[in-house]
């Protein structure tokens, strides 16, 4: 019944340069949503005809009259196949926008739709939920908010059996929890959270990855800390999916990519991150991480590291980031830092962006702070000629903590300073400041400079 | 960042960890103008530092097309019918059987046919409405429900009955079952003593609709049932909609009337009802004075038979 193909909704015809001037475009308007706090996202269930005739504005509008007739002809007629047609068309005349505003304004239609939701004709059913799928893709909020009606059975048929049918389900909720405070102010007395316990337990991955997609629209909302992540985590939720992260065979991506971000969210708003580590989080995602290296790893072509380093730049903050919290109060991983010799892989970082360069010199600063016995293993070495090229970057950031570590460096290993002249540094307010605020080295430029 | 083979064997591996290093740490470091303090650092989940990382996930999100496949790609078999006694879809595809199967044999009722979405709304059903045992101490709970104001001649504390409430009513003893009726919502364990204090916590706490359609009161037969299928305008569509035989499960509700077991005849099931009706607050329903209260025990062992 259902052929999954993940692809991209490609517009027939676009070049490539095209298409990049798109993703940036989409880039911007989602960095702006984010800024504005309203970043919405839905996903969508669709066939494949659509997509080959060039997108949605190809779905027929139906008028008033139409969409009654398709409606009476599924909830009446005699022939089954007759009543599966009209539903059939109805919901491809859903696909516009036009005829979504127009049906959610007939008296009654919603009614009707639910009606055949849970009519015990199998086809009949699964076509109504389609229909309903569309609305609860579109963009107007009213489109939306007229689905809950139908919210307390899509719930009910998530104890069912039927996968397809409770893929469908889970993505049609999805799409209506990110809608808005009132959808879920009425789907959470409803019970989706028992409910999404009871699917979890599910073996097929389509219907794993569906609740894991409608579970992080859930844990993405605004009041998501106060008023959804506490009954979550009260739930064998976080049990479950933990397990479903667990690296193996068994491992699906699509999955493990939403449940991993159901617990970034759960994590991040720091309700009660201690439970998690005694269901074992760390261990799990310290092992996932390892997974995924070797993945990657395994697909790199030999001599292509700086293709790599641009290709996974977008993992280089949080991955610093990571590395930051665990060296900082650490003497055993400033240890084993310093003996898996992972100095130099992490050198090699400082040129990509000033974001970056700022997080390696933390962690530098990290290990270097610690003592004698952690400078020894910096220099000599490569370290101290990074650094050198870094205070001819513009950034005032970068120069910063490149002079926190030199200072560092100077204090427990003196011998350092008999070097040639360090150059003077010519600083700028650039770029983007993770977690410092800016501040003028020229003070402890002189200080470094006078350790000499 | 490459790292070399050896490395990560090693990191796979496990620590093994080599004694740390001592640390010994001068007062100078951290002397103005320098301020460096090693910490961790917690981002909440609006920090801008996580705005690439939404971004990505966003444009997953809307890239992601799964896609329904049209009837030509369908695996297809040569056609079938349902093996189920009585059914005669046809089926080409085993996704359209097994869909068929979970939505209307999986969770069927053998007594009425009725089919359910789940294990838990099945048995419930059986439980209401085809258990005798059920329905007599629904009936006796219904007569001990309501404040009696002098004390029941019949119901004497030698019966097993006690006073309750400050003499205001007749209930029986902890120990002796009571009729419950669960709520209906997955992971709510509460119970109630009439299906209609059911709804009424369903709708009034659940936000559930009045007329969900598992849990909507039986109409006698002969009268027009709507159901959730409301005509679009009345001149449109009229009445109807999906009730047929084998239809979702209708518990009864109305009033708190006992539910008769068994499947007498249509006629004397609508005279046993209105019997009862008249009787069921007063009298207990092994007592009928010949009167065409269905009796009997007879649909006792079909109680276990489910599909």
């Amino acid at each position: 019944m259902w052929n999954r193909r993940q692809g991209r909704l490609r517009p027939a015809g676009c070049g490539v340069e095209e298409l990049r001037r798109r993703r940036r475009e989409r880039e911007a308007a989602l960095r702006k949503a984010r800024r504005e706090q309203q970043l919405v996202s839905k996903r969508l269930l669709r066939e494949d005809a659509l997509e080959e005739t060039g997108g949605g504005g190809v779905a027929t509008i139906l008028g008033e009259a139409e969409i009654q007739q398709f409606l009476q002809l599924a909830q009446r007629g005699t022939e089954e196949k007759e009543r599966e047609k009209a539903l059939v068309s109805l919901r491809r005349g859903l696909q516009h926008p036009e005829t979504q505003q127009t049906f959610i304004r007939l008296e009654g239609s919603m009614r009707t739709l639910v009606g055949l939701l849970t009519s015990n004709q199998a086809l009949l059913q699964l076509e109504a939920a389609r229909c309903l799928h569309e609305l609860s893709h579109s963009e107007q909020p009213a489109v939306a908010e007229a689905c809950l009606p139908a919210t307390s059975y899509l719930l009910t048929y998530l104890s069912g059996h039927s996968s397809d049918f409770i893929e469908l389900c889970l993505y049609t909720l999805g799409n209506l929890i990110v809608e808005s405070e009132a959808v879920r102010r009425q789907l959470l007395p409803q019970g989706i959270i028992p409910a999404l316990a009871a699917c979890i337990q599910s073996p097929h991955m389509a219907v794993l990855e569906a609740l894991g997609y409608a579970l992080s629209q859930l844990l993405q909302a605004r009041e998501a800390p106060e008023k959804i992540i506490p009954s979550v985590l009260g739930s064998t939720l976080p049990q479950h999916m933990l397990q479903l992260l667990q690296p193996g065979p068994k491992l699906s991506p699509g999955v493990a990519v939403e449940f991993a971000w159901c617990l970034h969210y759960i994590i991040c708003s720091q309700v009660n991150n201690v439970l998690l580590i005694t269901h074992g989080a760390l261990s799990t995602l310290e092992l996932l991480l390892l997974d995924l290296a070797g993945a990657v790893q395994r697909t790199e072509d030999a001599g292509l590291e700086l293709f790599f380093l641009r290709k996974q730049s977008s993992l280089l903050p949080e991955g610093l980031w990571l590395l930051n919290n665990l060296t900082a109060n650490s003497p055993s991983f400033c240890t084993s830092l310093l003996s898996l010799d992972l100095i130099e892989p992490l050198l090699q970082l400082l040129p990509v962006s000033n974001v970056v360069g700022v997080l390696v010199l933390t962690v530098l600063c990290n290990v270097a702070e610690k003592g004698p016995a952690y400078c020894q293993q910096l220099w000599p070495g490569p370290l101290l000629h990074s650094l050198l090229d870094i205070l001819a970057f513009s950034d005032i950031e970068v120069v910063d903590q490149s002079l926190e570590l030199l200072q560092l460096l100077f204090l427990y290993r003196p011998e350092v300073c008999f070097l040639p002249r360090l150059p003077r540094p010519s600083c700028s307010n650039q770029g983007y400041r993770p977690w410092r605020s800016v501040r003028q080295p020229s003070s402890r430029i002189v200080c470094v400079l006078s350790r000499r | 960042m490459q790292l070399p083979p050896a490395l990560r064997a090693r990191l796979v591996g496990g620590p093994g960890a080599a004694e740390p290093l001592p640390v010994v740490r001068d007062p100078a470091a951290g002397r103005a103008p320098f301020r460096f303090v090693a910490r961790k650092v917690r981002f909440p989940r609006e920090h801008e530092f996580f705005e690439d990382g939404d971004v990505q996930r966003h444009l997953y999100l809307q890239d992601v097309l799964t896609q329904v496949a049209e009837e030509p790609q369908r695996s297809r078999v040569p056609e079938f019918t349902c093996q189920v006694a009585g059914c005669c879809q046809v089926f080409d595809t085993l996704e359209g059987y097994e869909h068929h199967y979970h939505t209307r044999h999986r969770h069927a009722c053998s007594f009425c046919k009725r089919a359910f979405p789940s294990a838990h709304l099945l048995d419930t059903h059986i439980l209401e409405w085809h258990d005798a045992l059920f329905q007599i101490l629904s009936e006796r709970q219904d007569m001990v429900s309501v404040p009696q104001s002098p004390p029941r001649q019949r119901l004497r504390p030698a019966q097993g009955w006690v006073l309750h409430g400050g003499g205001q009513s007749w209930v029986q003893p902890v120990g002796l079952r009571l009729v419950e009726y669960q709520c209906l919502v997955e992971g709510c364990t509460e119970k109630f003593k009439t299906s209609s204090a059911r709804k009424d916590h369903m709708v009034r706490l659940h936000l559930y609709p009045a007329d969900f359609w598992f849990d909507k009161p039986r109409k006698s037969r002969g009268l027009a049932t709507p159901g959730p299928c409301v005509p679009l305008s009345a001149e449109a569509l009229g009445g109807g909609g999906e009730q047929s035989e084998g239809d979702a499960m209708e518990v009864c509700a109305a009033e708190d009337v006992a539910i008769p077991w068994g499947a007498p005849s249509e006629s004397r099931a609508v005279a046993a009802r209105m019997e009862k009706r008249t009787y069921s607050r007063r009298i207990p329903s092994t007592i009928c004075f010949g009167q065409g209260a269905a009796r009997g025990f007879k649909s006792t062992k079909k109680r276990d038979q489910r599909l």
